[in-house]
């Protein structure tokens, strides 16, 4: 709605301590999946130097994986993709008005189950890279 | 929701009545001179601690504007002191700020029990009703702003006027395609499980505090908003209205500002001081909607 003066922070995200669950699902929701629509574009031109033939590709495939930066980023990404497809399925049981009561306690459930996913795949991601 | 004041315990007196009952004389007397000791006790425990808390100041910071008064055309907040009672509300520290300090200090109020929806403030960071929120649930100090994303008129009163055209658009009325003969004492009776279903929803009072709180009514302005919406599914899931009926409020809450802006972040469910499970609602009719024009063939 329109204001007739700046009421500074009261509408705005410097609020953003004052937000609840189902606020920080939102908001991460859209975050997770912008990000997964950019990775989106990287895969494709990742993938597509196989159209170079078969060396070019491995090559590629090889001098990125060599890179720490890039293990580092898979870390990010598992932990990106694991959260949208967790808070999905939340999302997916509020729209058929499952278990509603409950949206917030299965909000901190995805939080906590895509943390410890990606703790567990630290290993396998970096290993050799450092 | 705790007023902050102890109930005494009864449960106790009265069994001790119960065997008291069937001893002696002799017991009787004395149980009743211990009963009105402990009673003295209880008084003088209350009025020491009274005291104590007549000792106890809560800080009000409330925010001012009037763009009407020199001086007054930039928004601040003004800090006031008030002594705090046992089962202080917020609404009644206002109101001891604007009968003690400050008598410009403008805010609306009618009932003081949660029932006419004029006092939906935001207090805290949070849309509560002043009435309903009490001083001992609080962090203090204590910040009471208006309702955001309604523009404000002076300090804590917002303007309305948009949130009831939302309201008045679903046509918030009771509008059955028939009406019972007057041999059937002209009653429009409603089955109990229908009646359970739209218990919750028939108990808005008009606050505007969920409107406030939801993020996507603030970017779109003509989003019907969850309590308008509610309103809908009050009448929509009202079997005695008819199918017709239905069809036409199912129109309303399907446009392109209707339900389908919902994105569930479930801050209105948050808010409601009434408590309607406002997401559970907009889900549902959304289901409605879908099911409404699915077809397979
Ligand atoms: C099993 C995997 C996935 C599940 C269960 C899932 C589930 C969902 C759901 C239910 C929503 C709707 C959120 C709402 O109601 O507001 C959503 C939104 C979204 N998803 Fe996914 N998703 C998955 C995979 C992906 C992938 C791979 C991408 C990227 C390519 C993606 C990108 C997005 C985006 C950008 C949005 C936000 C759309 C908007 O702005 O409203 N999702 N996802
Ligand atoms: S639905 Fe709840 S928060 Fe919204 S106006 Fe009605 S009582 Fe107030
Ligand atoms: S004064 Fe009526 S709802 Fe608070």
């Amino acid at each position: 709605m329109s204001q007739s003066y700046d009421r500074g922070t009261v509408e705005d995200f410097g609020r953003w301590k004052e937000f609840s669950a189902g606020m920080w699902a939102w908001i991460f929701h859209k975050f997770t999946g912008w990000v997964l629509v950019g990775y989106l574009f990287t895969h494709i031109a990742v993938l597509s130097t196989a159209t170079q033939g078969a060396t070019t590709y491995t090559q590629t495939i090889r001098g990125l994986e060599a890179l720490a930066i890039v293990r580092v980023l898979e870390v990010g990404l598992l932990a990106v993709a694991v959260f949208h497809i967790l808070n999905g399925v939340r999302l997916l049981f509020v729209d058929l008005g499952v278990g509603l009561e409950a949206q917030d306690k299965s909000f901190y459930a995805s939080l906590v189950l895509s943390g410890a996913i990606v703790v567990a795949s630290v290993p396998t991601f970096v290993s050799g890279a450092f | 929701m705790s007023t902050g004041i102890q109930e005494s315990e009864t449960e106790a007196d009265t069994e001790e009545q119960d065997t008291a009952a069937e001893e002696s004389a002799a017991q009787r007397q004395r149980m009743e001179t211990k009963r009105q000791r402990a009673a003295e006790r209880d008084l003088q425990e209350k009025a020491e601690e009274e005291l104590d808390d007549s000792e106890n100041a809560v800080e009000l910071k409330v925010f001012r504007y009037d763009p009407e008064v020199e001086g007054k055309e930039e928004p601040r907040f003004d800090t006031f002191h008030v002594p705090f009672f046992k089962g202080m509300t917020v609404l009644d520290a206002l109101i001891y700020a604007r009968d003690h300090f400050d008598s410009s200090l403008t805010f609306r109020h009618s009932c003081r029990q949660a029932i006419c929806g004029s006092d939906a403030l935001f207090i805290n960071g949070r849309q509560r009703l002043g009435c309903k929120t009490q001083m001992v649930d609080l962090d203090w100090p204590v910040r009471i702003e208006p309702l955001p994303h309604q523009d404000v008129v002076k300090d804590l009163v917002v303007d309305m006027e948009h949130f009831y055209d939302q309201m008045e658009s679903v046509e918030p009325y009771f509008d059955p395609e028939e009406t019972p003969k007057k041999s059937d004492l002209e009653e429009q009776r409603q089955d109990r499980e229908n009646r359970e279903k739209i218990k919750m929803s028939t108990r808005c009072i008009w606050c505007g505090a969920c409107m406030s709180s939801c993020n996507i009514a603030a970017g779109d302005n003509e989003y019907l908003g969850p309590a308008a919406i509610n309103k809908a599914y009050r009448f929509a899931m009202d079997e005695r209205e008819g199918e017709n009926m239905k069809q036409h409020r199912l129109n309303i809450i399907e446009q392109e500002h209707g339900v389908w802006r919902c994105q569930t972040q479930f801050s209105c469910t948050e808010v409601c001081p009434k408590d309607i499970p406002l997401t559970e609602h907009i889900q549902e009719l959304k289901r409605e909607a879908v099911k409404n024009n699915l077809k397979f063939w």
